[in-house]
């Protein structure tokens, strides 16, 4: 689904809205439960290869908690130990600051690389860290040619598109959908579209640049607060390419990447590629500690981010969001996810884990539908590594939302806070809960139509309800309720309980 | 000392209700809860047939041998891989080479010149047989990242007594050597970003032979 | 034993058949049931959509009517699993603002006596038999909060295969959701719908007549799109199968035929 304009929760259409788009697209239907079926198939497995999967969970969720409650500890030490190694670690508030940053750094490479080497351009790992903040579309604003080198990005950046999945960001798209693309973006009119021939594609396609670009931006999984390094996990080799050949390398980090201590990594390295690819191990991880005589790069800047994080931070109820390794089994296995792929989230954090922490990073203002993007249904909280309580972060977010929306006056304008506080007032007396139960009887009267069978059912409701039966049916309420038959058959003799047909 | 690094540490702060020191983070860290398995479970034979087991899994190339037959070895898996021009770090001894290859030592080859290799040889630091990785480190043994990163085939001396079973075995053996750049290598570089097809060697060398050399006692 | 039916709100208004269900299950296995009076709502709705305010009043009533159960038995677990998560977070912030002293108390007390109906039988009661006759093919599914919150694992299925002359079908994807979600169905009703025809595909291939389930939330969700397509396929609560023996056969359906 090709739209062309950035996921902005700015500006992007309330959820309802949105998926209610995603599902008139069958052919993305079709690739999403056909790549979160693989995917959950895999992680069953490999997961119940491990008897010790539910102490590395809570490992894995009292690391992430620890470190949040003392990052700004971890957070020095690490900018301590990774300048010491001759990194230059630089701070930024929010996306502005950080795109200035960035850009300034690569602005400096290629002036350092040179008048015979002074084509402004950068490599990039895929990074969901620079999706966040925009970054290539402000880099290219600044006269700077981004190339994404994951074959997933490749692809979203050829098409002109938007991520949709944390961990397989084209997965929206089949094979064909993206032969036509390198057949026009890169000049093969004769390619094939078996998967091998399309990876070999991009391959080629990349390896040249991958020997010539000087300068590199990544993001980072984790960064070591005890060692100063960098730990990427990736499959595909872009970004040991890019770590490795590039005389800079740039790493943007959202402040919350940062682990304590190496020895944190054998649990979240055992936790997250099971989780995010269904494999024991992902085919590469690279860490590396500041510059390294003799080996990579000559320069290493890392620039931590801020935007929204801190405030998500303040939240108690809330801040387990930051504990997220990003491994995308939430998407996986969520049934919502499933059926509208991530474009409907209408941010580069989608599913699960988008529906907590975009509203957070955008402060509530926008993204307000997205806590409400959820049956509460639990399965992410399954299979989540570190144990986010996704569905709880859900409702106090909801809370949030009522909050504000109910606020003064404006609980005036609000019919749907007006008639949550019509039906307390019912619940907290038994009396007009009844009477409430008789008139609503009465209201539906001229809805019921006989069925086949002689029973009543309702099939168009009104208004807000109209949502439940333009596909659903309701069956009519009974002519009499439980507690009416309990107080009738209390009345006669218990004997006679059974004998009675109640009326309906 | 930037007014960003003031603001979002002072943030941080504020949202905890104190500020962090070392010795409470510490203290805090070794309170944490790590009931997960750390020491082996398989005898040294096991390990060492699981290793290869998840290496076969990956398609990787596995071979076993003595000592002794290091060099004969070398030769058969090298002729097997059809290459002739290989790249290897400085610090592998020439006494193992077989003859009628031509061994390159990476004294600091462009991008392109390591390009123009058709394989590379290398030891590594250990292998964790759980997942079939092999862990390369920046070492006179492995050479730097590039050298196992750009030619096609990487063929790869692990020695039966660098074998631990389990990823936390590793990290303890890597503690000591954490700041140097490392490379976990689990099998070729794969993308599934088609469809979900596992497709093999996108970037990276698509093939990977490993020589497992018994100098291990207990086996 | 006597045990106090919490009926629920939408049960008491929708699925009186449910309740009348599990008093002639209980009283057949020799247990007397009680009715608190003034009983309402446990305030789910409200505290998952959002209007946490509104549902705390409903707290202390709760409480107020089934302080002195020895036990209490709800047929369905999505309220059960709100007051297990929510109600001594809601009870706590009752005893800060004041007026509440000793609530917290009282809701740890209570939350030790409260059972979903098949955790009653299974957990309390110790049964898998209850004497059951239904002789029909029955598809099970286990609606989340069920199988998530509540961990009722094998449970309500080691009820089902007790009873005499069922036939039991497997349920394909039998752990996603059905799309119902509470507020959820309406404020994202095309995404309930969607979600709804996976459940709906897989309950039809299954070939059962009847498909059942611990929660009238779930059924009403999926009932919705079996009634509106005409299948003919029926769901029932666990209860009213549960009901059912060689003297009383209710094959009905939902509403017909009870007593």
């Amino acid at each position: 689904m090709s739209t062309g304009t950035a996921l902005d929760p700015r500006t992007a259409p309330p959820f309802p809205i949105a998926a209610a788009r995603s599902l008139e697209d069958s052919q993305l239907r079709k690739n999403v439960r056909h790549a979160t079926d693989v995917i959950q198939g895999k992680r069953a497995r490999v997961v119940s290869e491990m008897p010790d999967w539910e102490a590395l969970r809570i490992s894995g969720e009292a690391i992430r908690r620890h470190t949040m409650k003392h990052l700004d500890e971890y957070l020095r030490q690490f900018e301590e130990n990774c300048a010491r190694a001759g990194g230059v670690v630089h701070w930024a508030r929010d996306g502005a600051e950080a795109r200035a940053l960035v850009i300034r750094l690569v602005e400096e490479a290629v002036e350092n690389e040179g008048p015979h080497n002074s084509l402004r351009e950068v490599l990039k790992i895929k990074s969901m860290t620079t999706e966040e903040i925009q970054l290539n579309q402000a880099l290219e604003s600044a006269g700077i040619r981004p190339y994404e080198t994951d074959l997933a990005e490749l692809i979203i950046q050829l098409g002109h598109d938007q991520p949709s999945h944390i961990v397989v960001p084209a997965l929206h798209k089949n094979r064909q959908q993206i032969r036509e693309l390198f057949r026009k973006e890169m000049d093969l009119p004769e390619l094939g579209e078996s998967p091998e021939e399309l990876a070999e594609a991009a391959r080629r396609f990349l390896r040249t640049r991958f020997l010539r670009v000087p300068i590199a931006i990544s993001g980072a999984n984790f960064l070591i607060a005890e060692t100063g390094g960098v730990c990427i996990v990736e499959s595909e080799g872009n970004g040991r390419m890019c770590l490795t050949l590039p005389r800079t390398l740039i790493t943007l980090a959202g402040i919350d990447k940062v682990l304590p201590r190496f020895r944190d990594l054998e649990v979240l390295l055992q936790t997250l590629p099971r989780s995010a690819t269904g494999e024991r191990m992902n085919p590469y991880n690279s860490m590396w500690t500041g510059v390294q005589r003799a080996d990579g790069p000559k320069q290493f800047h890392v620039v931590l981010l801020d935007n929204g994080r801190t405030d998500v931070l303040a939240d108690i109820e809330a801040r387990q969001t930051l504990h997220c390794i990003r491994c995308g089994a939430c998407q996986n296995v969520c049934p919502v996810y499933r059926e509208t792929g991530g474009h409907a989230y209408g941010s580069v954090y989608a599913g699960p884990i988008g529906a907590i922490l975009t509203p957070q990073l955008q402060r509530l203002q926008h993204a307000r539908s997205l806590p409400y993007a959820s049956s509460l249904c639990g399965a992410c909280y399954e299979v989540c590594p570190v144990k986010i309580n996704i569905p709880e972060v859900l409702i106090h977010l909801r809370n949030k939302v009522v909050r504000r929306d109910t606020a003064g006056l404006r609980v005036l304008g609000n019919p749907e806070a007006l008639a949550m506080k019509a039906a307390s007032t019912i619940f907290r007396s038994e009396r007009r809960f009844r009477a409430a139960q008789r008139l609503g009887r009465l209201a539906q009267r001229p809805l019921e139509r006989k069925d086949a069978k002689g029973e009543p059912w309702v099939s168009s409701l009104p208004g807000f309800f109209g949502g439940w039966t333009a596909t659903r049916d309701l069956r009519a309420m009974p002519k009499q309720t439980f507690r009416e038959w309990w107080e009738n058959r209390s009345r006669n003799n218990r004997d006679a309980k059974y004998s009675a047909e109640a009326p309906r | 000392m930037s007014d960003a690094r003031t603001a979002i540490l002072r943030r941080i702060v504020e949202a905890n209700s104190s500020q962090g020191t070392a010795e409470a983070a510490a203290e805090s860290w070794e309170l944490l809860p790590r009931d997960y398995s750390v020491v082996s479970q398989r005898s040294r034979a096991d390990v060492l047939e699981l290793l290869q087991d998840r290496l076969r899994d990956y398609d990787a190339a596995v071979v076993r041998c003595e000592p002794a037959l290091l060099t004969m070895t070398l030769n058969a898996t090298l002729t097997a891989a059809s290459v002739h021009r290989i790249g290897i770090p400085q610090g592998l001894q020439e006494l193992i080479l077989p003859a009628g290859f031509e061994f390159v030592i990476d004294e600091g080859m462009s991008p392109s010149e390591l390009d123009g290799l058709d394989a590379v040889l290398t030891g590594c630091i250990l292998a964790i047989a759980e997942t079939g990785t092999l862990v390369l480190q920046s070492t006179i043994d492995h050479g730097r990242r590039a050298l196992t990163l750009v030619p096609d085939v990487h063929v790869c001396l692990v020695r039966s007594a660098d074998v631990v079973e389990t990823v936390p075995q590793a990290f303890a053996r890597l503690q000591p050597t954490a700041t140097m750049p490392t490379t976990f290598v689990s099998g070729p570089s794969a993308t599934a970003d088609i469809e979900m097809t596992r497709v093999k060697g996108v970037h990276g060398p698509r093939f990977l032979h490993v020589i497992l050399i018994h100098d291990d006692a207990a086996t | 034993m006597r045990i106090a039916l919490f009926i629920t709100c939408y049960n008491d208004t929708l699925f009186p058949e449910t309740g009348i269900a599990v008093v002639r299950v209980l009283e057949r296995l020799g247990h007397e049931v009680e009715f608190p009076a003034g009983q309402t709502c446990c305030g789910q709705m409200h505290y998952n959509t959002g209007y946490q305010d509104e549902a705390l009043p409903l707290l202390p009533r709760f409480v107020q009517q089934f302080r002195s159960a020895e036990a209490v038995v709800v047929p369905s677990s999505s309220c059960v699993a709100m007051m297990r998560e929510h109600y001594p977070a809601m009870a706590r912030r009752l005893e800060q603002a004041g007026g509440h002293d000793g609530l917290s108390g009282d809701v740890e007390s209570l939350l030790g006596r409260i059972y979903e109906f098949s955790e009653l039988l299974t957990r309390r009661l110790g049964l898998s038999d209850v004497g059951a006759y239904f002789p029909h093919r029955v598809a099970y599914h286990p609606s989340c909060h069920g199988l998530r919150s509540l961990g009722l694992g094998d449970g309500p299925l080691s009820l089902l295969r007790s009873v005499r002359g069922i036939e039991l079908a497997d349920l394909r994807d039998a752990e996603e959701c059905c799309g119902f979600g509470g507020t959820f169905a309406i404020k994202n009703a095309a995404v309930s719908s969607a979600m709804l025809s996976e459940k709906s595909r897989a309950v039809l291939d299954t070939g059962a007549e009847i498909c059942t389930a611990t929660d009238n939330s779930c059924l009403m969700q999926i009932n919705g799109a079996l009634h509106r397509e005409r299948t003919g396929v029926r769901t029932m609560h666990l209860a009213e199968i549960l009901a059912c023996t060689q003297a009383y056969k209710n094959a009905e359906g939902p509403g017909g035929g009870f007593p």
